[in-house]
């Protein structure tokens, strides 16, 4: 068997299910090391909400629509933002990088890593896809089983050592490489009022001002007009493009509108922590808007599944309506914390 | 979206869990609202999987009659694509696709084999075999 860990462990780990893996794992780890720190305000702060249309990466022969910033920036950014320095480890050799893991449990220290998606023996057979930066922790290991706090789950569940092998060690895009991670310095006292000032200004400059029409508000504005402009006479493919992008948008970490409700929530406790009421109107006028991306998911799955008949001009609009609403709620959050 | 809005679907995909979105109660304030399944969503996720059930019956078939090697029909049933296939085993894609073909595959190294064994998380001497069904 095992050599490093003689006997099982079960580290004590409160489990919260969050709504998204990276920002669910980060806060809870700093939670476990005494940070308050809700799952909402680890997002806000890392700057994680972002839009980009990316034509150039396919998955499954479609394009990728990410409704949030790369995996990696919640949990850079909420650190750096925080001055809070972070443990992580990658690995060659996947034998190693269970050893380490193995060594951690031993020091009584629970700890994220990053995963394969489609590996994880506990994830019901039809949510596995092929994504390779799942986040989760690990609190413990009995016998050949690993036990997982996965933050998108609502309850503790367990995984095979050797499925989480190759969960650590796919390879390919984003590949995890066993990465393993554990906040190493926490400062005694945390300037959050800094950390959400410079966190509001990056996501609301970069939604507002990156001179590119693939990502942010002109991300938005780019794939509304794409969807307008598609051929009615290819409906095939449109349905799979549309079904595509509603998958990237609710189910794929979250999505698009989820994503909004968790930065309102921020912008909510935010409002209270620097007292400053406009963060809380805005809160308010994001879910708006998140309640408009839920309403494209909706209108353009059943045009997917022919509920309602195929009108890309009504889906453009709606979109271009999310786009308006999100410039109109940026702007006034720069002004505000500039 | 208000909490008594969030969607209880009963999604089958699921299997009785629930996922936690963010809300807003009766007095305005935010909090976690689990759901456990939402009509657009399942439609979405029903229209992507069948989809990689047509490409993995489309593969069997061509494999049964001899067009295509069976490392096809395992890549679909396994919900990759040759994008996805080259980027795990690290081959190049154009090698990936003359890989499919059936006599290329036949002769290729245990080695090869190997790498396409691990990306497809099964053992190598099951890549030759194509199952009764698809």
């Amino acid at each position: 068997m095992n050599v490093v860990l003689k006997s099982d462990v079960e580290l004590s780990f409160e489990h919260r299910q969050s709504a998204h893996c990276e920002s669910g794992v980060i806060s809870s780890l700093l939670r476990h090391h005494d940070v308050p720190m809700s799952e909402p305000m680890a997002f806000g702060i890392a700057a994680g909400l972002g839009y980009a249309y990316l034509p150039f990466l396919t998955f499954g022969g479609l394009p990728l629509f990410a409704y949030r910033m790369p995996p990696g920036h919640v949990i850079r950014g909420l650190t750096r933002r925080l001055g809070i320095r972070m443990h992580m480890q990658t690995f060659r050799q996947p034998d190693l990088g269970m050893e380490a893991l193995d060594r951690n449990l031993a020091a009584g220290r629970p700890v994220g890593i990053q995963t394969s998606a489609y590996w994880l023996s506990y994830f019901p057979p039809d949510m596995r896809f092929h994504f390779n930066a799942h986040n989760l922790v690990v609190y413990g290991r009995r016998g050949d089983n690993y036990l997982i706090s996965d933050p998108v789950i609502d309850i503790l569940v367990e995984c095979e050592a050797e499925a989480l092998k190759k969960a650590r060690f796919t390879r390919g895009v984003l590949a995890p490489k066993g990465m393993l991670y554990y906040p190493e310095y926490i400062p005694p006292q945390l300037d959050l009022p800094r950390a959400i000032r410079k966190a509001i200004l990056f996501t609301t400059g970069m939604m507002l001002f990156v001179p590119l029409p693939i990502l942010g508000i002109r991300g938005i504005r780019t794939v509304a007009r794409k969807i307008r402009t598609l051929n009615p006479k290819d409906e095939r493919h449109n349905k799979l493009l549309l079904g595509h992008i509603v998958r990237m948008q609710e189910e794929i970490g979250t999505g698009g509108a989820g994503f909004r409700f968790i930065y309102a929530y921020f912008l909510q406790e935010a409002a209270a922590l620097l007292d400053r009421p406009v963060l809380a109107e805005m809160a308010q006028e994001l879910t708006d808007v998140g309640d408009e991306w839920r309403r494209f998911a909706l209108n353009a799955a059943k045009m997917c599944k022919d509920r309602m008949s195929m009108d890309y001009g009504l889906l453009a609009d709606i979109l271009m309506h999310c786009a308006d609403g999100e410039e109109r709620i940026y702007r006034r959050l720069r002004a505000e914390m500039k | 979206m208000k909490k008594h809005e969030v969607p209880q679907q009963n999604a089958k995909a699921f299997m009785g869990h629930s996922k936690l979105l963010y809300a807003v109660d009766e007095a305005g304030r935010y909090v976690p609202a689990p759901s456990n399944g939402w009509e657009a969503e399942e439609i979405v996720l029903d229209q992507a999987i069948a989809e990689y059930q047509r490409l993995t019956a489309d593969a069997w078939n061509r494999a049964r009659a001899g067009l295509a090697s069976p490392l096809e029909y395992h890549m679909y049933h396994e919900r990759m694509d040759v994008v996805l296939l080259s980027q795990t085993t690290g081959f190049f894609r154009w090698r990936v696709c003359r890989h499919l073909k059936p006599g290329v595959f036949q002769k290729l190294p245990a080695k090869i084999r190997a790498r396409y064994a691990e990306a497809l998380g099964m053992e190598a001497a099951r890549l030759d075999v194509l199952p009764e069904q698809p």
